[in-house]
């Protein structure tokens, strides 16, 4: 990655958008792959190792920092910290209260924590992209793409995950007969159109995680794929484009993470109507 | 092979056509709403970048395979 010598396009593109893969190699067994080949060789048992430390860490960091604003919350002058966590709190409760008919207690933290983890992990993409990249292939790590939310494993898992939560509230507040009757009976009341709609409604089901993961995937992948193209131009254009990409991008981060949670909340509560 | 560059930027062109129009009778009936209604500014704004988010999902996701294609296939 010297400066001097004449990189490639394609290859600096390609190398970061290249996922640090740890997997089961045919020949050379568990290791970390050394190139895009090696790592699609090694087919479904690989990890992303990048995709899953860095989002451990933003959770980390989200769980301690509120963790402190909590112990050392006061009544008196609350610290920076302290308004910076109440205004997030105040901000998800009272998109909550628009979105969320039912009652249910784990709603808020989960909004919470979704909203504050996207956020994190999205933060991290204003960071200059040859910045880590560089810095760990000098370690002798020679990928490191560091925003887990470019990675559609990272924000399918997520996807799955409230997924599983709508489906398991639905059976729970609607009961198994409820839930199925809602799936059969859905548009049109009636038992010979039954096959339609189960169609209909399946299809409207399973594209609710599909849309949420698909959604930030792609702003974050698109805006990553730019933060890199804007990276090989000259040094003076760098700064006239990548300026004003990454203040826009402030907006893209904080609206995507917005996005998830208030549809995350939305479906969850559409889980929990009781007919 | 050169065919995907070519639906790579037909994927983000015509995404883009929809979402431009899309914003813009958004934006315009924010602006008329908050004009009529100046004291619901802030409310219809949140719900206007809500909107403007759900509006986007479908054009990002052709941006998305878009780029894939450009880079991860054709690359």
């Amino acid at each position: 990655m010297a400066a001097g010598n004449e990189v490639s396009t394609t290859y600096y593109i390609q190398h970061h958008l290249q996922n640090l893969t740890f997997g089961k190699h045919p020949e050379n067994g568990w290791s970390l792959a050394h190139s895009a080949e090696e790592a699609s060789e090694m087919g479904f048992w690989a990890i992303h190792v990048d995709t899953m430390g860095w989002s451990i860490a933003m959770g980390l960091l989200f769980i301690f920092l509120f963790r402190k604003a909590g112990k050392m919350a006061t009544t008196g002058v609350p610290g920076g910290l302290q308004n910076a966590v109440e205004m997030v709190f105040e901000f998800v409760e009272d998109m909550i209260k628009g979105a969320f008919k039912g009652h249910n207690p784990i709603i808020a933290p989960l909004a919470r924590t979704l909203f504050v983890w996207i956020l994190f992990m999205n933060t991290l993409k204003i960071i200059p992209v040859d910045y880590f990249p560089v810095l760990f292939s000098k370690l002798g790590v020679d990928y490191m793409k560091i925003v887990p939310t470019t990675d559609v494993n990272a924000t399918l898992g997520l996807a799955l995950g409230v997924f599983g939560l709508i489906l398991c509230y639905s059976f729970k507040v609607k009961g198994v007969g409820g839930f199925a009757k809602e799936l059969s009976l859905t548009p049109f009341n009636h038992w010979a159109l039954i096959p339609f709609n189960l169609l209909l409604e399946i299809v409207a089901l399973l594209v609710k995680p599909f849309s949420l993961a698909m959604r930030l995937f792609c702003n974050m992948f698109a805006g990553e794929v730019i933060f890199i193209l804007i990276a090989m131009l000259p040094f003076w254009a760098i700064w006239l484009l990548d300026v004003p990409w990454a203040i826009f991008h402030i907006l893209i981060v904080v609206l995507q993470a917005f996005i998830f949670t208030v549809l995350s909340v939305v479906y969850l509560s559409a889980a929990h109507e009781h007919h | 092979m050169e065919l995907s560059y070519i639906a790579a930027s037909i994927m983000i062109g015509l995404g883009a056509l929809g979402t431009g129009s899309g914003f813009a009778i958004l934006g315009g009936k924010l602006i008329e709403s908050t004009a009529r209604q100046p004291e619901l500014g802030d409310q219809l704004q949140t719900k206007t970048f809500l909107m403007a988010g759900l509006l986007d999902a479908v054009p990002m996701i052709g941006v998305g395979i878009a780029m894939y294609l450009i880079f991860g296939v054709a690359g």
